[in-house]
């Protein structure tokens, strides 16, 4: 039987396929060399505006007016050729999507390599280059070759202090950092159901620190609920029934928390064997963990105290900041000393707010540590949210569950 | 299709992030990402990479999808790179922009002549030859073409 990816793409793995793409995104980063390219083809309309999206989150607002200029010009070539567009505020490209526009059983391109997210849709949605994109709003089409699939089968239920960023740094360790170059990975086994999509887009969104063209789940109960809040009607899919590359199995129940040491995601220590370790900064937001479930569980660790350390937060959209200000979560964070920043990537990618100094230790959700990545000189440890919480209230790297 | 070059060699494992920062993206001037190539990795770097042919470990152009990594190295004269594997997205983009991937292990040291034969699928270092594994006919042309952008014109 086919892999969730050969049912998608319809053919086998190895096979070179030319294919449809559902829905094609950019964002503010990606998006000008995009629309240069696109130019450069000599194509004067984007072949189904309805189907193309142009997402502003990297640097939002403009930081100088050299940013400024060309936020300008996208937001010119979005307007004039009709896009779905999203302006500064809205959120990030992968959260906007996964708020009830990707569906079970798409295409999914998007110019940034954290696409991958959207696979906790069971959509086969993965991450292109600008030139790619530019041929995808030209022509509607682009080629793939189908990857072969490696099964990553969870079983039982996250429990202590751990939670799906463990899970998510656990796993791109077990792989390593090319540990699934040109394969996509599936999450399966009864350890699924216990996932909420939140969860699952944290787990979905690390796939590509492992090289893989995106990580899945099938859609299911879970899937099919969060979608219908959304006004749409999907069924689940068809359980896995399909041999695999390779296949690796996570006793969720044995997580534990735990930390990517700098300037590498697939090196993870305990978190009790980092403890101690001082912060200057803590980071909590992104596409892999700036969304209301992140933001809740940082607010119930530090509701009532305050932080030691200067703590960014980045809720990954407006729907996470607005439903965040209606449950007093917002409240609840600043109150505590934290900066609340506009939704998007925040200074993830070391270009915008909230870089660090050299010589700077910030501990972040997000998903890359690479050297230099929010700074030149400064370090980057990634944790889950509760460690980030417990961290942020000592000034040091602390175990969840262990702060009075 | 053929491609000699100077070897530089590098490690596994370089992120987009060491092939070009992030503070360096937001330009369209491409002499910006000329001159910062591989800046935190090693500043002097950038001045030895014209005629080269970078030699590096696996996992090549791994991280960021950011398409200015590979062009980054094209505007400071790469003619070739050759790894024993890269990450997906960097070698589409390499290919889209013209910029010609050997997928290959083969010893070798820094200033040693590369020779590549695309279309052989051949990659010779002092006299050592290797097989290069093969790309697809229709990446072939796009490199031959110069890049997506040209194959495209030309196939319209």
């Amino acid at each position: 039987m086919p892999t969730l990816s050969e049912r998608i793409l319809t053919g086998g793995a190895g096979e070179y396929v030319d294919r449809e793409v559902d829905r094609a995104y950019v964002h503010d980063g990606t998006g000008v060399l995009t629309y240069e390219t696109f130019r450069a083809l000599g194509v004067t309309e984007v072949s189904h505006p309805s189907r193309a999206y142009v997402l502003f989150d990297h640097i939002v607002p403009a930081n100088n007016s050299t940013t400024a200029d060309l936020q300008h010009e996208l937001r010119n070539f979005a307007s004039s050729s009709g896009l779905q567009f999203s302006d500064i505020g809205g959120g990030i490209c992968h959260q906007l999507m996964g708020e009830g526009i990707a569906l079970p059983g798409e295409i999914i391109a998007g110019a940034d390599s954290h696409t991958c997210t959207l696979g906790a849709f069971g959509a086969f949605s993965t991450g292109v280059g600008a030139t790619d994109m530019a041929a995808i709003f030209a022509s509607g089409m682009t080629w793939f070759r189908i990857p072969a699939t490696i099964g990553l089968v969870l079983s039982g239920s996250l429990s202590g202090g751990a939670e799906a960023k463990d899970l998510a740094l656990t796993y791109v360790a077990r792989l390593g950092m090319d540990g699934a170059t040109y394969h996509a990975l599936e999450f399966i086994g009864e350890g699924i159901s216990s996932l909420s999509m939140d969860s699952r887009m944290t787990i979905c969104s690390l796939s590509v620190e492992t090289g893989a063209k995106t990580g899945m789940f099938y859609a299911d109960e879970v899937t099919r609920a969060y979608l219908q809040s959304y006004g749409h009607e999907t069924a689940v899919q068809d359980p896995p029934d399909c041999a695999y590359s390779q296949e690796y199995t996570f006793d969720l129940e044995a997580i534990e928390p735990v930390i990517a040491v700098p300037p590498r995601v697939d090196t993870i220590r305990p978190v009790d064997e980092m403890a101690g370790i001082p912060l200057d900064q803590v980071f909590v937001g992104t596409c892999t963990n700036g969304r209301y479930e992140d933001l809740f569980r940082f607010s119930s660790i530090v509701r009532g105290k305050k932080v030691k350390i200067r703590t960014i937060i980045g809720p990954a959209s407006r729907k996470v900041l607005c439903k965040a200000a209606e449950t007093g979560v917002l409240s609840d964070l600043i109150t505590a000393g934290c900066t609340v920043l506009p939704p998007g990537c925040g200074p993830c990618l070391g270009a915008h707010m909230g870089v660090i100094g050299e010589g700077e230790v910030c501990l972040s959700t997000s998903n890359r540590n690479f050297r230099n990545r929010m700074g030149v000189g400064g370090e980057i440890y990634l944790s889950s949210v509760a460690t980030a919480a417990a961290s942020a209230l000592k000034g040091e790297i602390t175990v969840p569950g262990g702060v009075v | 299709m053929k491609i000699e070059g100077h070897a530089v060699c590098l490690p596994a494992d370089i992120d987009t992030d060491q092939i070009i920062a992030g503070r360096y993206l937001r330009t369209k001037d491409r002499s910006i990402w000329r001159r910062h190539v591989f800046e935190d990795l090693d500043p002097d770097l950038a001045d030895k990479l014209d005629e080269a042919v970078i030699v590096a470990g696996k996992n090549f152009g791994c991280g960021s999808s950011r398409e200015q990594a590979p062009v980054a190295l094209k505007e400071a004269g790469v003619r070739a790179i050759v790894a024993p594997s890269f990450a997906r997205i960097f070698f589409r983009n390499a290919i889209n922009i013209g910029l010609p991937l050997a997928e290959v292990e083969i010893p070798c040291s820094e200033g040693d002549m590369v020779e590549i034969d695309l279309t052989a699928g051949l990659i010779t270092v002092s006299g050592i030859s290797r097989d290069i594994r093969p790309l697809s006919p229709r990446m072939l042309q796009m490199l031959a073409a110069g890049g997506l952008v040209s194959h495209w014109r030309q196939e319209r």
